[in-house]
């Protein structure tokens, strides 16, 4: 446990696979219960009022709106870019979603749409969401996306070798991708549903971040469970100790699984709680996520109007 | 990696509105009687006021109970218990189920007058004391048709007239603990409440009739400790069930000499909580401060002493310093809020007297920066570090937010360490290899060690002390031995 | 011309030896007709200490070895017992002036009750522990584990009254002092000896010997002391003392009453001085 602080040694541990692996599993192990329970009791903060009204804008201006279907179509992608602009067109108060994460053949669709905006494209990359590709087709994938003009990657790690103990495998390949990215930012996606445990979850966060991850993600979306507010609590602690060690944030996305205003300030206050207030921006946090942004806005209505809404008031898209 | 210029945003603090549960949930009335044989009736004593400890109101007038009362309500509960203990076994189950699902029912209601007349945090009387106390109720409600199963022989009979006084730290658990098991063996129960806490129990009052409960079975005398004493020793009672300090139940303990009267207690502790240098840190971290903060500390198994691994005391006590750092302390009706008010006057001034001492004799004392209501009594989390074995903050039970950190290097030395008092509640042990941690819950000489966790309870899982932390165990097939009449002499076992 | 015959010394038994009492003192012991059998002796409150200082310096020990190996060694009390029966005999018919049928019944109860409370000692966790379903991902188990240091005063008779408090103190790993019918003191000197052969550790069992109303007191306000079996006292306003010493450190107290000896036990005598140990530990990935 004490190794988290002392981060003199941190760039010698992926000398080796076996430094490596040293490292990983010398890190303090995550009791499930207990991670559980701090979870579910971060849960119960009861946010009201201002708090709510300022947590649903938060939320609002953090999400990624995703599509990731085998059916996109460009038309699909411009109608969620507009829609990440321009959330409620109603009400011009409304912020705008964060980002909108695409396969990156669709990336230019979305970018053309966007513009200027401050709406980022994100784009899935290296095999998503398998990962089981070879490691040039990755970055020939990263490149794309980067090439069309892609904000930010979000990569998936190859479980396979992270779950065989390939763990200096799992590095080098973000190192690559990190590398391939250029001035796109990477998330690094370790689909958490199958790393199972979350002492695994912890070791993959820190393996992401000594790689030189920008951000770390849950999940894609395509494997259950996705992201549940105890894998997201033991990324965040992570990030925390990775800042007290080396002086660097980084970023935190959960992503799959968050379809309520309720779950999302959830994970606000556990963000508020766990790494602290620095941490609440779209800078560092993110929510991946589809239906989610129109239970924010149909609770922020609510809020404003003080009736509650209903889903034929606000766009599908 | 810091995000370039054009995307850096400032984060806005995130401060949480109060979100208070409303009061008018529950109704106080401004007087409350005594409740003997079914029916409130006023005590003959001088009548006393209850307030809120975090806002200093007065609640409302109490009656206090003398001689007269008690003997009243002792000759009630006897009258009652020949009836009660004719009824099958089914019958009473029965009663127990009406009143565990009376409590869900109004467990709202509970809650919030639990949190006013004792300053806890509404989260804590919402989510663990009063559905805690419910399930308390359906655990014994099983058992009271099938006591012959229990281990007791094959004829358990019932004890009597069972007295039972509780504190004030968890009003309306304490009552189920005392209660349920009592009513499910066949006995009848005078019980007296905390008389800085008498409303819940008065409320359970309301709900035994509400759920048609004989007359006599359950009978609430309220008063201070005169009214206890008089209760205690009655010659009337059978059995007394007493939680509450070390101090009174050597009294107690003194008083049931040379009588027939078998007694179960349950008193003080200063558990040890041991971390070691693999523990999962987060999860420990969550332990300490679960072990020391909840309920204010009021709590007799409280992990009031975190035995630390030398070899991560530092990273141990940053951690939690951080952590203490986000303690949300005041409005105890806030949903929010972590730590509410301190029980009463004296728990405050004794709970200063001994930071005060501790202080005094050279130990280091932090608290987070946090500004505290202006009414009420209140003591911010305070953890003392640079603390000896020889110092009274490491012996002596504050019964406070308040936690002394100490250090070990080995294992044989944290057993040493945590065995050194003269009390033996609980413990807890934090690391991640196994047979260590089986090997150290062995040693220990605590009636509950908590492994990778800390302050858990459950009706099924025996409660009680070693030591000067008492005798008996209340939970679980255990509870019930306390009631059952024994086979021979004993004041007490653990069958 | 006859020989003249090597008489016994009747010390205590404390820490596995046999020390004459501190105090220098003894007291005549007689047989049911009033004539002198032997001396024993009384033990004082400083023999009192030094017997509760072995007992607790053996409980670590005792209490931590396995219940199957303390299940052995209380069985081979019971073998040396029976191959040492007619000595005990004598002394009971000396010291009662009981027929030599009532002799041999009662050495044969102090016998099998040995055997009895022997085979406890690895089934008390099972009969009395076991797994709690809380309702959590916990796995949840309670164990007896013994009080500690436990006197013990013993009933009136030679030999079947101590076996019967003490064997179910120890057999679940307390350790004991133990004080001897202040008439029949001879045989528990003897039953030492025993003990002392019988692989019992020194320290498990002490017993002293003299006058219940000047050594009781110590024990009983011992704060070293854990529990205390007042069974033996037969003075009322002293067992209430006692009781109120007891308290001083909550000790586990079992009251005076009269009982047959010879009726089978019940699970009591061991459940008094066990306490439950209940150990939580989560179940997760």
């Amino acid at each position: 446990m004490s190794s988290l602080t002392n981060s003199a040694h941190l760039g010698e541990v992926t000398n080796s696979q076996s430094a490596l692996r040293n490292f990983l599993h010398g890190l303090p192990g995550v009791d499930q219960v207990g991670a559980d329970q701090r979870a579910a009791a971060l849960g119960t903060r009861s946010i009201k009022t201002s708090a709510k009204a300022q947590a649903l804008d938060l939320a609002i201006s953090m999400v990624d709106l995703t599509t990731l279907e085998g059916s996109d179509t460009p038309g699909k992608v411009q109608a969620l870019a507009t829609k990440a602009m321009h959330p409620d067109p109603a009400d011009p108060t409304c912020p705008k979603a964060a980002a909108v994460c695409v396969y990156s053949d669709m990336v230019a669709h979305a970018k053309e749409r966007l513009g200027t905006s401050g709406v980022k494209v994100a784009s899935v990359a290296t095999a998503f969401p398998s990962g089981r590709a070879k490691l040039e087709i990755k970055l020939a994938d990263t490149a794309t996306a980067v090439e069309a003009g892609a904000d930010e990657i979000d990569m998936v790690i190859d479980r396979g070798a992270f779950l065989a103990g390939r763990y200096l495998q799992v590095y080098d390949e973000i190192v690559s991708v990190k590398q391939a990215c250029g001035k796109a930012h990477l998330k690094v996606i370790f689909e958490t549903g199958e790393l199972q445990t979350y002492d695994n979850v912890r070791r993959a966060s820190w393996l992401a971040m000594i790689a030189g991850a920008d951000f770390i993600k849950t999940s894609t979306g395509k494997v259950a469970p996705a992201a549940t507010l105890p894998v997201t609590l033991v990324m965040l602690e992570a990030v925390r100790d990775f800042h007290l060690a080396t002086g660097s944030m980084v970023g935190v996305k959960p992503a799959g699984g968050i379809r309520s205003a309720k779950d999302a300030i959830k994970y606000l206050v556990m963000v508020n709680e766990v790494v602290g207030q620095q941490w609440l921006t779209p800078d560092w946090f993110r929510f991946g996520a589809s239906t989610l942004l129109n239970d924010l806005l149909m609770q922020r209505t609510k809020l404003k109007t003080g009736h509650y809404s209903g889903p034929d008031y606000f766009t599908l898209d | 990696m810091t995000p370039s210029k054009d995307v850096a945003r400032t984060a806005a603090a995130f401060e949480y509105a109060p979100a208070p549960e409303s009061n008018s949930i529950a109704t106080i009335r401004p007087h409350v009687g005594l409740f003997i044989d079914g029916d409130f009736r006023d005590g003959s004593g001088r009548a006393f006021k209850t307030i809120n400890p975090a806002t200093e109101e007065v609640l409302s007038e109490v009656s206090e109970a003398t001689e007269v009362d008690i003997d009243r309500a002792v000759k009630a509960a006897r009258a009652a218990q020949r009836r009660w203990a004719r009824l099958t076994g089914a019958e009473r189950s029965k009663f127990l189920f009406r009143l565990a699902r009376i409590i869900q029912e109004r467990a709202r209601e509970i809650a919030v007058l639990e949190s006013i007349d004792n300053g806890k945090p509404i989260k804590e009387s919402r989510d663990v004391d009063i559905p805690t106390a419910a399930a308390h109720f359906f655990y014994y409600a099983g058992w009271a048709d099938k006591l012959e199963y229990s281990g007791h022989g094959p004829t358990p009979r019932p004890i009597g007239v069972c007295a039972a006084v509780i504190p004030w730290n968890f009003p309306f658990l304490m009552l189920a603990w005392k209660i349920a098991p009592a009513l499910a063996t066949g006995n009848t129960v005078v019980l007296k409440p905390a008389e800085t806490t008498p409303l819940t129990a008065l409320l359970f009052a309301e709900i035994c009739q509400q759920a048609d409960l004989p007359p006599g079975v359950v009978n609430i005398v309220t008063g201070a400790a005169a009214t206890g004493a008089e209760l205690v020793s009655h010659p009337g009672i059978d059995k007394i069930a007493f939680t509450g300090s070390t101090v009174v139940g050597r009294q107690i303990a003194k008083s049931v000499a040379g009588t027939d009267k078998s007694v179960t207690l349950e008193l003080g502790g200063k558990a040890a909580n041991i971390v070691f240098d693999d523990a999962p840190i987060d999860q420990a971290i969550e332990g300490i401060i679960n072990g020391i903060f909840f309920n204010q500390g009021h709590v007799c198994c409280a992990g009031s002493r975190l035995l630390v691994q030398e070899s991560v005391f530092e990273e141990v006590i940053d951690r939690l310093k951080r952590r203490m750092a986000i303690l949300r302390v005041g409005d105890p009706l806030d949903k929010n809020t972590d730590i509410g008010a301190i029980n009463s006057k004296s728990q405050l001034d004794k709970i200063t007297e001994l930071t005060e001492s501790g202080l005094a004799e050279g130990a280091d004392s932090w608290s987070p920066e946090c500004t505290l209501p202006a009414k009420g009594y209140w003591f911010a989390p305070t953890v003392f570090t640079g603390v000896s074995q020889a110092n009274r903050i490491a012996r002596e039970e504050i019964f406070g937010p308040v936690l002394s950190v100490l250090t070990f290097r080995t294992p044989k030395e944290a057993v040493e360490k945590a065995n050194n008092t003269p009390y033996g509640l609980s413990a807890g042990v934090w690391t991640e290899k196994g047979s260590r941690s089986l090997w150290m819950a062995s040693q220990l000489r605590a009636g509950v060690v908590w492994s990778n966790t800390f302050n858990r309870f459950d009706p099924a899982s025996p409660f009680g002390g070693y030591k000067e932390s008492g005798y008996g165990r209340e939970g679980g097939r255990h509870g019930l031995t306390a009631y059952l009449a024994p086979t021979h002499f004993t004041t007490s076992g653990s069958r | 011309m006859t020989r003249l015959s090597v008489n016994k010394t009747y010390k205590l038994y404390i820490n596995g030896q046999f020390p004459r009492s501190e105090s220098g003192r003894s007291y005549p012991v007689t047989d049911a007709k009033g004539d002198f059998l032997a001396n024993a002796s009384w033990a004082s409150r400083k023999d009192a200490r030094d017997a509760v200082k072995a007992a607790r310096a053996a409980f670590p020990d005792w209490s931590g070895r396995t219940a199957y190996n303390r299940s052995q060694v209380i069985y081979r009390i019971a073998e040396v017992l029976e191959s040492r029966r007619g000595q005990f005999e004598d002394e009971i018919r000396s010291q009662e002036g009981a027929a030599a049928s009532l002799a041999r019944k009662a050495v044969d109860a102090a016998i099998d009750r040995l055997v009895w409370y022997a085979g406890w000692s690895d089934k008390l966790p099972q009969v009395l522990g076991g797994a709690n379903p809380v309702a959590g991902p916990y796995f949840n188990q309670s164990t007896p584990e013994p009080s500690g240091v436990i006197a013990v005063i013993a009933p009136k008779g030679p030999l079947l009254g101590l076996v019967s408090v003490i064997a179910p103190v120890i057999t679940s790993g307390n350790t004991c002092v133990a004080i001897a019918s202040e008439p029949h003191p001879l045989s528990a000197i003897t039953l030492g000896e025993v003990m002392a052969t019988s692989d019992l550790p020194a320290g498990v069992v002490n017993l002293l010997t003299g006058p219940q109303h000047e050594i009781a007191p110590w024990l009983a306000s011992h704060m070293d002391v854990n529990g205390i079996d007042l069974t033996g006292v037969r003075d009322a306003d002293l067992a209430i003392s006692l009781e109120q010493a007891a308290a001083e450190n909550l000790k586990r107290v079992r009251r005076s009453g009269v009982e047959d000896l010879f009726s089978a036990p019940d699970l009591d005598r061991m459940t008094t001085y066990l306490e439950i140990k209940t150990v939580w530990h989560p179940m997760g990935l």
